[in-house]
Protein backbone atom coordinates (compact mmCIF):
# COMPACT_ATOMS: atom_id res chain seq x y z
CA UNK A 1 0.00 0.00 0.00
CA UNK A 2 1.30 3.44 -0.86
CA UNK A 3 1.38 5.92 2.05
CA UNK A 4 1.79 9.71 2.11
CA UNK A 5 4.35 11.46 3.95
CA UNK A 6 2.83 13.50 6.73
CA UNK A 7 5.58 15.37 8.78
CA UNK A 8 4.70 16.08 12.97
CA UNK A 9 6.82 18.06 15.72
CA UNK A 10 6.87 16.48 19.08
CA UNK A 11 8.33 17.61 22.68
CA UNK A 12 9.68 15.17 24.78
CA UNK A 13 6.25 14.91 27.02
CA UNK A 14 3.94 11.65 27.46
CA UNK A 15 1.26 12.81 26.21
CA UNK A 16 3.18 12.72 22.28
CA UNK A 17 2.03 9.12 23.06
CA UNK A 18 -0.58 9.30 20.95
CA UNK A 19 1.17 10.63 17.86
CA UNK A 20 3.83 8.08 18.58
CA UNK A 21 2.01 5.09 19.21
CA UNK A 22 0.25 6.46 15.80
CA UNK A 23 3.46 5.64 14.33
CA UNK A 24 4.88 2.37 16.46
CA UNK A 25 1.52 0.47 16.41
CA UNK A 26 0.80 0.78 12.80
CA UNK A 27 -2.29 2.68 13.10
CA UNK A 28 -1.00 5.71 10.95
CA UNK A 29 0.37 3.23 8.36
CA UNK A 30 -3.16 1.71 8.30
CA UNK A 31 -4.58 5.00 7.27
CA UNK A 32 -1.99 5.22 4.99
CA UNK A 33 0.32 7.51 6.35
CA UNK A 34 3.79 7.33 6.88
CA UNK A 35 3.78 9.46 10.52
CA UNK A 36 7.76 10.41 10.51
CA UNK A 37 7.99 12.28 13.99
CA UNK A 38 10.87 14.79 14.90
CA UNK A 39 11.76 15.82 18.53
CA UNK A 40 12.40 19.88 19.52
CA UNK A 41 13.58 21.20 21.50
CA UNK A 42 11.23 24.08 22.06
CA UNK A 43 7.82 25.07 22.45
CA UNK A 44 8.75 28.07 20.40
CA UNK A 45 10.45 25.52 17.20
CA UNK A 46 7.44 23.88 17.22
CA UNK A 47 5.46 26.86 16.58
CA UNK A 48 7.93 28.34 13.86
CA UNK A 49 8.21 25.28 12.21
CA UNK A 50 4.83 24.00 12.09
CA UNK A 51 4.18 28.07 10.68
CA UNK A 52 7.19 27.78 8.20
CA UNK A 53 5.43 24.30 7.17
CA UNK A 54 8.69 22.27 7.75
CA UNK A 55 6.29 20.32 9.94
CA UNK A 56 2.75 19.20 8.58
CA UNK A 57 1.37 18.75 11.87
CA UNK A 58 2.47 19.08 15.42
CA UNK A 59 2.15 18.57 19.17
CA UNK A 60 0.89 21.97 20.30
CA UNK A 61 -0.05 23.44 23.46
CA UNK A 62 -3.93 23.61 23.75
CA UNK A 63 -3.76 27.67 24.06
CA UNK A 64 -0.96 27.71 20.70
CA UNK A 65 -3.08 27.63 18.23
CA UNK A 66 -5.23 30.07 19.45
CA UNK A 67 -1.83 32.56 20.31
CA UNK A 68 -1.44 32.05 16.73
CA UNK A 69 -4.49 32.54 15.23
CA UNK A 70 -4.59 35.89 17.06
CA UNK A 71 -1.76 36.96 16.04
CA UNK A 72 -0.37 37.22 19.62
CA UNK A 73 3.23 34.97 18.11
CA UNK A 74 5.96 35.65 15.67
CA UNK A 75 5.21 34.09 12.06
CA UNK A 76 1.49 34.71 13.52
CA UNK A 77 -1.12 32.83 11.16
CA UNK A 78 -4.72 30.98 11.28
CA UNK A 79 -3.91 27.33 12.87
CA UNK A 80 -6.47 25.32 14.05
CA UNK A 81 -6.86 21.80 16.36
CA UNK A 82 -9.27 19.20 15.01
CA UNK A 83 -7.92 16.40 17.55
CA UNK A 84 -6.91 16.33 21.60
CA UNK A 85 -3.98 14.46 22.88
CA UNK A 86 -5.81 13.62 25.87
CA UNK A 87 -6.80 15.11 29.18
CA UNK A 88 -4.68 15.80 32.08
CA UNK A 89 -0.92 14.91 32.64
CA UNK A 90 0.11 18.28 34.16
CA UNK A 91 0.90 18.68 37.83
CA UNK A 92 2.86 21.21 39.95
CA UNK A 93 5.58 19.93 41.88
CA UNK A 94 7.58 22.03 44.58
CA UNK A 95 11.32 22.01 46.13
CA UNK A 96 11.91 19.68 49.32
CA UNK A 97 12.31 22.72 51.54
CA UNK A 98 9.60 24.49 49.80
CA UNK A 99 7.35 21.44 50.48
CA UNK A 100 8.85 21.33 54.17
CA UNK A 101 7.47 24.86 54.93
CA UNK A 102 4.00 23.88 53.01
CA UNK A 103 4.05 20.99 55.22
CA UNK A 104 4.61 23.17 58.27
CA UNK A 105 1.36 25.37 57.26
CA UNK A 106 -0.77 22.23 56.79
CA UNK A 107 -0.48 21.39 53.64
CA UNK A 108 -2.21 17.52 53.50
CA UNK A 109 0.30 15.90 51.37
CA UNK A 110 -2.45 14.14 49.28
CA UNK A 111 -2.50 16.42 46.56
CA UNK A 112 -5.96 18.87 47.51
CA UNK A 113 -5.86 21.69 45.81
CA UNK A 114 -7.25 23.63 48.09
CA UNK A 115 -5.41 23.00 51.34
CA UNK A 116 -2.03 22.71 49.70
CA UNK A 117 -3.13 26.42 47.95
CA UNK A 118 -3.97 27.85 51.04
CA UNK A 119 -0.52 26.23 52.43
CA UNK A 120 1.13 27.73 50.04
CA UNK A 121 -0.34 31.15 50.62
CA UNK A 122 1.00 30.92 54.25
CA UNK A 123 4.48 30.21 52.85
CA UNK A 124 4.49 33.01 50.25
CA UNK A 125 3.17 35.48 52.92
CA UNK A 126 6.10 34.78 55.19
CA UNK A 127 8.81 34.19 52.78
CA UNK A 128 11.16 37.11 53.04
CA UNK A 129 12.03 36.75 49.27
CA UNK A 130 9.67 35.98 46.37
CA UNK A 131 9.26 32.56 45.21
CA UNK A 132 9.99 31.84 41.47
CA UNK A 133 7.58 28.76 39.58
CA UNK A 134 8.72 27.71 35.91
CA UNK A 135 6.15 26.71 33.32
CA UNK A 136 7.07 25.43 29.81
CA UNK A 137 5.88 28.56 27.46
CA UNK A 138 3.97 31.42 28.09
CA UNK A 139 0.58 30.91 26.35
CA UNK A 140 0.35 27.34 28.19
CA UNK A 141 -2.54 25.26 29.64
CA UNK A 142 0.40 24.85 32.68
CA UNK A 143 0.61 29.12 33.06
CA UNK A 144 -2.89 29.03 32.90
CA UNK A 145 -3.72 26.07 35.48
CA UNK A 146 -0.79 27.06 37.56
CA UNK A 147 -1.63 30.98 37.80
CA UNK A 148 -5.81 29.98 38.62
CA UNK A 149 -4.66 27.69 41.16
CA UNK A 150 -2.70 30.22 42.98
CA UNK A 151 -5.07 32.88 42.65
CA UNK A 152 -7.62 30.84 43.78
CA UNK A 153 -5.83 30.76 46.68
CA UNK A 154 -5.43 33.93 47.25
CA UNK A 155 -2.12 34.15 45.94
CA UNK A 156 -1.70 36.72 43.21
CA UNK A 157 0.94 35.79 40.30
CA UNK A 158 3.52 38.08 39.16
CA UNK A 159 3.08 40.24 42.91
CA UNK A 160 3.10 37.72 45.10
CA UNK A 161 5.01 34.88 43.12
CA UNK A 162 7.06 35.71 40.38
CA UNK A 163 6.70 32.94 36.96
CA UNK A 164 9.50 32.10 34.56
CA UNK A 165 9.59 30.39 31.53
CA UNK A 166 11.71 26.65 31.33
CA UNK A 167 11.75 24.11 28.74
CA UNK A 168 10.07 20.93 30.34
CA UNK A 169 13.70 19.02 30.39
CA UNK A 170 15.28 21.92 31.96
CA UNK A 171 12.64 22.16 34.91
CA UNK A 172 14.17 19.47 37.24
CA UNK A 173 17.71 20.88 37.07
CA UNK A 174 16.65 24.17 37.93
CA UNK A 175 14.75 22.81 41.04
CA UNK A 176 17.76 21.05 42.19
CA UNK A 177 19.52 23.79 41.58
CA UNK A 178 17.66 26.31 43.65
CA UNK A 179 16.84 28.75 40.70
CA UNK A 180 13.08 27.91 41.23
CA UNK A 181 10.78 27.05 43.26
CA UNK A 182 8.50 24.57 42.03
CA UNK A 183 6.78 24.10 38.22
CA UNK A 184 4.23 23.45 36.76
CA UNK A 185 5.08 20.33 33.66
CA UNK A 186 3.70 17.33 32.26
CA UNK A 187 5.06 14.10 32.77
CA UNK A 188 7.41 12.42 33.11
CA UNK A 189 9.10 15.68 34.44
CA UNK A 190 7.16 15.85 37.79
CA UNK A 191 8.02 12.12 38.72
CA UNK A 192 11.89 12.74 37.20
CA UNK A 193 11.73 16.30 39.79
CA UNK A 194 10.58 13.51 42.46
CA UNK A 195 13.57 11.16 41.63
CA UNK A 196 16.40 13.05 40.93
CA UNK A 197 16.11 16.17 42.63
CA UNK A 198 14.05 15.52 45.88
CA UNK A 199 11.06 17.56 44.57
CA UNK A 200 7.20 16.81 45.88
CA UNK A 201 4.44 16.66 43.71
CA UNK A 202 1.72 19.22 45.63
CA UNK A 203 -1.15 18.88 43.48
CA UNK A 204 -1.63 17.72 39.49
CA UNK A 205 -4.07 19.18 36.87
CA UNK A 206 -6.29 16.65 36.90
CA UNK A 207 -7.72 18.14 40.48
CA UNK A 208 -7.35 22.22 39.71
CA UNK A 209 -9.76 21.20 36.48
CA UNK A 210 -11.04 17.65 36.54
CA UNK A 211 -11.06 16.55 32.82
CA UNK A 212 -9.05 19.33 31.61
CA UNK A 213 -7.81 19.43 27.69
CA UNK A 214 -3.76 20.00 27.60
CA UNK A 215 -2.22 18.90 24.49
CA UNK A 216 -3.91 19.11 20.92
CA UNK A 217 -2.70 18.20 17.18
CA UNK A 218 -2.15 21.94 15.61
CA UNK A 219 -1.66 22.30 12.31
CA UNK A 220 -2.32 25.72 9.37
CA UNK A 221 -5.57 26.49 8.55
CA UNK A 222 -4.58 26.31 5.19
CA UNK A 223 -2.76 23.23 4.80
CA UNK A 224 -6.10 21.14 6.85
CA UNK A 225 -8.15 23.25 4.02
CA UNK A 226 -5.66 22.11 1.35
CA UNK A 227 -5.53 17.92 2.66
CA UNK A 228 -9.08 17.01 4.27
CA UNK A 229 -8.27 13.33 3.46
CA UNK A 230 -4.97 13.89 5.17
CA UNK A 231 -6.39 15.92 8.28
CA UNK A 232 -9.30 12.83 8.79
CA UNK A 233 -6.13 10.08 8.75
CA UNK A 234 -5.01 11.43 10.94
CA UNK A 235 -7.28 12.22 13.45
CA UNK A 236 -8.74 8.58 12.84
CA UNK A 237 -5.00 7.14 13.74
CA UNK A 238 -4.83 9.59 17.10
CA UNK A 239 -8.36 8.30 18.05
CA UNK A 240 -7.28 4.23 17.66
CA UNK A 241 -4.22 4.80 19.51
CA UNK A 242 -5.84 6.46 22.33
CA UNK A 243 -8.06 3.74 22.12
CA UNK A 244 -5.65 1.19 22.50
CA UNK A 245 -3.40 3.16 24.62
CA UNK A 246 -6.13 3.38 27.28
CA UNK A 247 -6.89 -0.47 27.58
CA UNK A 248 -4.58 -1.33 31.13
CA UNK A 249 -3.55 -4.68 29.25
CA UNK A 250 -1.22 -2.56 27.01
CA UNK A 251 0.50 0.09 29.44
CA UNK A 252 3.80 -1.81 30.04
CA UNK A 253 4.38 -2.01 26.03
CA UNK A 254 3.32 1.68 26.11
CA UNK A 255 5.52 2.77 28.57
CA UNK A 256 8.28 0.80 27.03
CA UNK A 257 7.87 2.47 23.75
CA UNK A 258 7.82 6.46 25.03
CA UNK A 259 10.83 5.37 26.88
CA UNK A 260 12.47 4.45 23.81
CA UNK A 261 15.53 6.53 22.77
CA UNK A 262 14.00 9.08 19.88
CA UNK A 263 11.33 10.04 22.52
CA UNK A 264 11.44 10.64 26.70
CA UNK A 265 14.73 8.51 26.58
CA UNK A 266 13.28 7.75 30.51
CA UNK A 267 13.01 4.97 31.74
CA UNK A 268 9.77 2.25 31.56
CA UNK A 269 9.13 2.65 35.07
CA UNK A 270 8.89 6.47 35.13
CA UNK A 271 7.09 7.13 32.36
CA UNK A 272 4.71 4.40 33.29
CA UNK A 273 3.11 6.73 35.93
CA UNK A 274 1.22 8.61 34.26
CA UNK A 275 -0.47 6.12 32.57
CA UNK A 276 -1.44 3.88 35.45
CA UNK A 277 -2.08 7.31 37.66
CA UNK A 278 0.22 5.73 40.27
CA UNK A 279 2.50 8.38 41.43
CA UNK A 280 5.25 8.69 43.67
CA UNK A 281 4.37 11.70 44.72
CA UNK A 282 7.83 12.61 46.49
CA UNK A 283 9.81 10.74 49.30
CA UNK A 284 8.54 7.55 48.55
CA UNK A 285 4.62 8.17 49.35
CA UNK A 286 2.67 6.60 46.10
CA UNK A 287 -0.90 8.14 45.30
CA UNK A 288 -3.41 6.52 42.71
CA UNK A 289 -4.74 9.90 40.89
CA UNK A 290 -7.95 8.92 39.23
CA UNK A 291 -7.70 9.43 35.59
CA UNK A 292 -4.06 11.45 35.95
CA UNK A 293 -4.07 11.06 32.23
CA UNK A 294 -6.85 10.05 30.19
CA UNK A 295 -6.46 9.45 26.53
CA UNK A 296 -9.57 7.97 25.20
CA UNK A 297 -11.86 7.94 27.71
CA UNK A 298 -15.09 11.36 28.32
CA UNK A 299 -14.50 12.00 24.78
CA UNK A 300 -10.99 13.47 25.76
CA UNK A 301 -9.64 13.47 22.07
CA UNK A 302 -12.60 15.55 21.44
CA UNK A 303 -11.98 19.81 20.65
CA UNK A 304 -14.74 21.41 22.51
CA UNK A 305 -15.07 24.65 21.20
CA UNK A 306 -16.17 25.45 24.65
CA UNK A 307 -12.39 24.43 26.10
CA UNK A 308 -10.56 26.43 23.15
CA UNK A 309 -13.17 29.90 24.79
CA UNK A 310 -11.60 28.95 28.27
CA UNK A 311 -8.29 29.35 27.38
CA UNK A 312 -8.88 32.31 25.44
CA UNK A 313 -10.39 33.60 28.74
CA UNK A 314 -7.35 33.34 30.25
CA UNK A 315 -5.56 34.97 27.76
CA UNK A 316 -7.73 37.90 28.52
CA UNK A 317 -7.31 37.34 32.14
CA UNK A 318 -3.68 37.72 32.00
CA UNK A 319 -3.87 40.77 29.77
CA UNK A 320 -2.60 39.09 26.53
CA UNK A 321 -5.23 39.79 24.69
CA UNK A 322 -7.95 42.56 24.75
CA UNK A 323 -11.68 40.84 25.29
CA UNK A 324 -13.90 41.74 22.23
CA UNK A 325 -16.74 39.11 20.23
CA UNK A 326 -14.18 39.36 17.07
CA UNK A 327 -10.96 38.04 19.31
CA UNK A 328 -13.47 35.56 21.28
CA UNK A 329 -14.74 34.42 17.64
CA UNK A 330 -10.85 33.63 16.31
CA UNK A 331 -9.77 31.65 19.33
CA UNK A 332 -13.44 29.31 19.19
CA UNK A 333 -12.69 29.22 15.78
CA UNK A 334 -9.79 27.19 16.20
CA UNK A 335 -10.89 24.61 17.60
CA UNK A 336 -13.14 21.95 14.78
CA UNK A 337 -14.95 19.16 16.19
CA UNK A 338 -16.73 19.73 12.65
CA UNK A 339 -13.68 17.85 11.16
CA UNK A 340 -13.33 15.29 14.51
CA UNK A 341 -16.99 13.96 13.83
CA UNK A 342 -16.62 14.03 9.96
CA UNK A 343 -13.55 11.85 10.18
CA UNK A 344 -14.76 9.57 13.04
CA UNK A 345 -18.26 9.23 11.66
CA UNK A 346 -17.21 6.25 9.44
CA UNK A 347 -15.61 4.09 12.69
CA UNK A 348 -18.74 4.30 14.55
CA UNK A 349 -17.14 6.37 17.62
CA UNK A 350 -19.77 7.72 19.78
CA UNK A 351 -19.91 11.78 18.62
CA UNK A 352 -20.81 14.56 20.96
CA UNK A 353 -23.76 16.35 19.45
CA UNK A 354 -22.68 20.12 20.92
CA UNK A 355 -19.62 21.88 20.31
CA UNK A 356 -20.02 23.41 23.71
CA UNK A 357 -20.47 22.45 27.74
CA UNK A 358 -20.18 23.61 30.53
CA UNK A 359 -17.89 22.70 32.97
CA UNK A 360 -17.21 22.98 36.53
CA UNK A 361 -20.82 21.73 37.22
CA UNK A 362 -20.70 18.07 37.66
CA UNK A 363 -19.04 16.52 40.00
CA UNK A 364 -19.72 12.68 38.85
CA UNK A 365 -19.52 11.19 36.31
CA UNK A 366 -22.50 11.68 33.77
CA UNK A 367 -23.79 11.12 30.35
CA UNK A 368 -23.31 13.67 26.70
CA UNK A 369 -26.12 13.16 24.25
CA UNK A 370 -23.79 11.76 21.22
CA UNK A 371 -24.07 10.41 18.14
CA UNK A 372 -23.58 6.75 18.86
CA UNK A 373 -23.79 7.47 22.15
CA UNK A 374 -25.00 8.54 24.84
CA UNK A 375 -21.14 8.91 25.90
CA UNK A 376 -20.17 8.97 28.84
CA UNK A 377 -18.02 11.66 30.44
CA UNK A 378 -15.75 12.55 33.19
CA UNK A 379 -16.46 14.68 36.08
CA UNK A 380 -15.51 18.19 35.33
CA UNK A 381 -15.16 20.15 38.49
CA UNK A 382 -12.76 23.30 39.22
CA UNK A 383 -10.98 22.45 42.80
CA UNK A 384 -12.83 26.36 43.76
CA UNK A 385 -16.35 25.91 42.56
CA UNK A 386 -15.72 27.76 39.82
CA UNK A 387 -18.32 27.45 36.76
CA UNK A 388 -17.57 28.04 33.30
CA UNK A 389 -20.52 28.53 30.95
CA UNK A 390 -19.66 29.20 27.74
CA UNK A 391 -22.99 31.07 27.24
CA UNK A 392 -21.85 33.50 29.84
CA UNK A 393 -18.33 34.17 28.69
CA UNK A 394 -17.85 38.25 29.60
CA UNK A 395 -19.84 37.35 33.44
CA UNK A 396 -16.95 34.89 33.35
CA UNK A 397 -14.39 37.13 32.55
CA UNK A 398 -15.45 39.95 34.48
CA UNK A 399 -15.15 37.29 37.42
CA UNK A 400 -12.05 36.72 36.83
CA UNK A 401 -10.71 39.70 37.13
CA UNK A 402 -11.42 39.97 41.00
CA UNK A 403 -8.60 38.31 42.91
CA UNK A 404 -9.92 36.31 45.20
CA UNK B 1 28.92 54.27 9.42
CA UNK B 2 25.53 53.52 10.54
CA UNK B 3 26.07 50.24 10.58
CA UNK B 4 28.98 50.88 13.92
CA UNK B 5 25.95 52.21 15.64
CA UNK B 6 23.95 49.28 15.91
CA UNK B 7 23.71 46.67 19.12
CA UNK B 8 23.85 43.00 18.76
CA UNK B 9 23.71 40.43 20.76
CA UNK B 10 24.65 36.91 20.19
CA UNK B 11 23.46 33.58 22.43
CA UNK B 12 25.00 30.19 21.24
CA UNK B 13 26.04 27.54 23.19
CA UNK B 14 28.51 26.47 20.94
CA UNK B 15 31.36 28.49 21.53
CA UNK B 16 33.49 27.69 17.94
CA UNK B 17 30.29 29.15 16.41
CA UNK B 18 29.43 32.04 18.15
CA UNK B 19 32.73 33.80 17.65
CA UNK B 20 33.08 32.61 14.19
CA UNK B 21 29.74 35.08 14.00
CA UNK B 22 31.14 37.00 16.15
CA UNK B 23 34.51 37.64 13.63
CA UNK B 24 32.62 37.92 10.94
CA UNK B 25 30.38 41.03 12.25
CA UNK B 26 33.42 42.73 13.37
CA UNK B 27 34.94 42.50 10.39
CA UNK B 28 32.15 43.64 8.34
CA UNK B 29 32.59 46.91 10.71
CA UNK B 30 30.29 46.25 13.91
CA UNK B 31 32.32 47.48 17.27
CA UNK B 32 29.41 46.62 19.28
CA UNK B 33 28.88 43.10 19.46
CA UNK B 34 28.47 40.81 22.95
CA UNK B 35 28.32 37.41 22.98
CA UNK B 36 26.67 35.37 25.62
CA UNK B 37 26.31 31.00 26.04
CA UNK B 38 23.52 30.84 28.59
CA UNK B 39 20.64 32.37 28.53
CA UNK B 40 20.26 32.94 32.43
CA UNK B 41 22.71 35.89 31.63
CA UNK B 42 20.31 37.54 29.09
CA UNK B 43 18.55 40.03 31.70
CA UNK B 44 22.03 41.08 32.63
CA UNK B 45 23.22 41.72 29.45
CA UNK B 46 20.55 43.23 27.74
CA UNK B 47 20.41 46.04 30.69
CA UNK B 48 23.95 46.21 29.87
CA UNK B 49 24.57 46.38 26.41
CA UNK B 50 20.69 47.27 24.87
CA UNK B 51 21.17 45.03 21.75
CA UNK B 52 18.79 46.37 18.44
CA UNK B 53 19.39 42.89 17.30
CA UNK B 54 19.57 39.39 18.65
CA UNK B 55 20.68 36.29 17.08
CA UNK B 56 20.18 33.21 18.75
CA UNK B 57 20.66 29.04 17.51
CA UNK B 58 17.90 27.46 17.18
CA UNK B 59 18.75 24.12 19.09
CA UNK B 60 19.02 26.27 22.10
CA UNK B 61 16.34 25.21 23.94
CA UNK B 62 15.71 28.22 26.15
CA UNK B 63 14.20 30.27 23.13
CA UNK B 64 10.71 29.94 24.99
CA UNK B 65 12.82 31.85 28.07
CA UNK B 66 14.56 34.33 26.11
CA UNK B 67 10.80 35.12 24.39
CA UNK B 68 9.00 35.55 27.78
CA UNK B 69 11.64 37.41 29.04
CA UNK B 70 10.59 39.99 25.99
CA UNK B 71 7.77 40.22 27.06
CA UNK B 72 7.93 41.07 30.05
CA UNK B 73 10.30 43.35 29.56
CA UNK B 74 8.09 46.58 28.94
CA UNK B 75 10.69 47.32 31.95
CA UNK B 76 13.00 47.75 29.44
CA UNK B 77 11.47 49.58 27.15
CA UNK B 78 12.33 47.55 23.93
CA UNK B 79 9.64 45.78 22.14
CA UNK B 80 11.01 42.86 20.27
CA UNK B 81 9.98 41.23 17.39
CA UNK B 82 11.19 37.81 15.56
CA UNK B 83 13.14 39.18 12.49
CA UNK B 84 13.26 42.14 10.80
CA UNK B 85 10.18 41.55 8.30
CA UNK B 86 7.10 39.34 9.24
CA UNK B 87 6.76 39.33 5.23
CA UNK B 88 10.04 38.70 4.41
CA UNK B 89 9.28 35.02 4.47
CA UNK B 90 12.38 33.88 2.07
CA UNK B 91 15.00 35.27 4.73
CA UNK B 92 12.76 33.43 7.64
CA UNK B 93 13.01 30.20 5.68
CA UNK B 94 16.71 30.80 5.26
CA UNK B 95 17.51 31.13 8.78
CA UNK B 96 15.48 28.24 10.31
CA UNK B 97 16.83 26.05 7.53
CA UNK B 98 20.57 27.10 8.76
CA UNK B 99 19.67 27.13 12.16
CA UNK B 100 19.34 30.31 13.57
CA UNK B 101 16.33 32.83 14.82
CA UNK B 102 16.63 36.20 15.20
CA UNK B 103 14.74 39.16 17.39
CA UNK B 104 15.23 42.72 16.50
CA UNK B 105 13.62 45.82 17.88
CA UNK B 106 10.42 47.09 16.64
CA UNK B 107 10.65 49.96 14.14
CA UNK B 108 14.22 49.09 12.79
CA UNK B 109 15.12 49.56 9.17
CA UNK B 110 15.40 46.40 7.35
CA UNK B 111 18.51 47.32 5.23
CA UNK B 112 20.10 48.09 8.08
CA UNK B 113 19.49 44.56 9.59
CA UNK B 114 19.32 42.23 6.55
CA UNK B 115 23.45 42.07 6.20
CA UNK B 116 23.65 41.14 9.85
CA UNK B 117 21.26 38.20 9.19
CA UNK B 118 22.58 37.06 5.95
CA UNK B 119 25.91 36.83 7.96
CA UNK B 120 24.67 35.03 10.33
CA UNK B 121 22.87 32.68 8.35
CA UNK B 122 25.90 32.24 6.00
CA UNK B 123 28.08 31.78 8.94
CA UNK B 124 25.43 29.39 10.23
CA UNK B 125 25.82 26.95 7.32
CA UNK B 126 29.60 27.36 6.66
CA UNK B 127 29.97 26.16 10.37
CA UNK B 128 27.95 22.73 9.81
CA UNK B 129 29.60 22.38 6.26
CA UNK B 130 32.62 22.42 8.53
CA UNK B 131 31.35 20.41 11.32
CA UNK B 132 30.20 17.83 8.77
CA UNK B 133 33.82 17.57 6.69
CA UNK B 134 35.39 17.24 10.42
CA UNK B 135 33.42 13.87 11.39
CA UNK B 136 33.80 12.83 7.62
CA UNK B 137 37.90 13.19 7.75
CA UNK B 138 37.44 11.89 11.13
CA UNK B 139 35.99 8.58 10.02
CA UNK B 140 38.13 8.32 6.89
CA UNK B 141 40.74 8.25 9.67
CA UNK B 142 38.90 5.22 11.57
CA UNK B 143 38.06 3.46 8.57
CA UNK B 144 42.04 3.91 7.30
CA UNK B 145 42.96 2.27 10.88
CA UNK B 146 40.75 -0.93 10.93
CA UNK B 147 41.76 -1.53 7.05
CA UNK B 148 45.63 -1.44 8.16
CA UNK B 149 44.84 -3.85 10.75
CA UNK B 150 43.03 -6.24 8.79
CA UNK B 151 45.95 -5.89 6.21
CA UNK B 152 48.29 -6.85 8.96
CA UNK B 153 46.21 -10.31 9.69
CA UNK B 154 46.06 -11.35 6.36
CA UNK B 155 49.98 -10.35 5.79
CA UNK B 156 50.67 -12.55 9.07
CA UNK B 157 48.50 -15.62 8.74
CA UNK B 158 48.23 -15.93 4.47
CA UNK B 159 52.17 -14.57 4.72
CA UNK B 160 50.86 -12.09 1.70
CA UNK B 161 53.23 -8.65 0.74
CA UNK B 162 50.49 -5.65 1.67
CA UNK B 163 49.93 -5.04 -1.77
CA UNK B 164 47.96 -8.10 -2.13
CA UNK B 165 46.94 -8.06 1.03
CA UNK B 166 45.12 -5.00 0.48
CA UNK B 167 44.01 -6.33 -3.62
CA UNK B 168 42.47 -9.21 -1.57
CA UNK B 169 40.19 -6.95 0.63
CA UNK B 170 39.45 -4.95 -1.99
CA UNK B 171 38.55 -8.20 -4.74
CA UNK B 172 36.53 -9.55 -1.48
CA UNK B 173 34.86 -6.69 -1.10
CA UNK B 174 34.02 -5.82 -4.89
CA UNK B 175 32.70 -9.90 -5.07
CA UNK B 176 30.14 -9.52 -2.02
CA UNK B 177 29.21 -5.80 -2.71
CA UNK B 178 30.32 -4.46 0.34
CA UNK B 179 32.45 -1.76 1.26
CA UNK B 180 35.84 -2.24 2.05
CA UNK B 181 36.00 -1.36 5.45
CA UNK B 182 33.21 -3.43 6.17
CA UNK B 183 35.18 -6.22 5.11
CA UNK B 184 38.09 -5.32 7.12
CA UNK B 185 35.71 -4.71 10.19
CA UNK B 186 34.86 -8.72 9.85
CA UNK B 187 37.58 -9.53 9.77
CA UNK B 188 38.95 -7.60 12.93
CA UNK B 189 36.48 -8.67 14.63
CA UNK B 190 36.92 -12.80 13.34
CA UNK B 191 41.12 -12.14 14.41
CA UNK B 192 39.82 -11.28 18.12
CA UNK B 193 37.05 -13.85 18.08
CA UNK B 194 39.69 -16.36 17.32
CA UNK B 195 41.68 -15.31 19.57
CA UNK B 196 45.84 -14.40 18.74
Amino acid sequence: MSTTQLTAGFLPLLDSVLLVLAREKGFAEEEGLDLALFRETSWANIRDRAALGHFDIAQMLAPMPLAASLGLTPLAMPMIAPVVLGLGNNAITVSDALWQAMAGQGAPGNLDPALTGAALAKVVKASPRKLRFGVVHQTSSHNYELRYWLSASGIMPDRDIEIVVLPPPLLPDALGSGGIDGYCVGEPWNSIGVDTKGGHIATVKALIWQSSPDKVLGMRATWAEEHPDLVAAIIRAVYRAGLWCADPANHDEAAAIMAGTPYLNSSPEIVGRALTGMLDIGAGVLQQVPDYYVPHASAANFPWKSHAMWYYAQMVRWGEVAASPGNADIAVACFRPDLYRAALAPLGAALPLDDFKTDGTHAQPYDTPAENGPLLMGADRFFDGGVFDPAALDDYIASQSIVR
Amino acid sequence: MPNSALSILIIDENRIRASIIESGLREAGHERVTVIHDVNEVARTIQASAPDVIVIDLENPQRDTLEHFFSLSRAIQRPIAMFVDRSDGAMIEKAVEAGVSAYVVDGLKKERVKPILDMAISRFNAFSRLTRELEQARSELEDRKIIDQAKGILMKTRGLSEADAYSLLRSTAMNQNRRLVDIAQSLVTAASLLGP
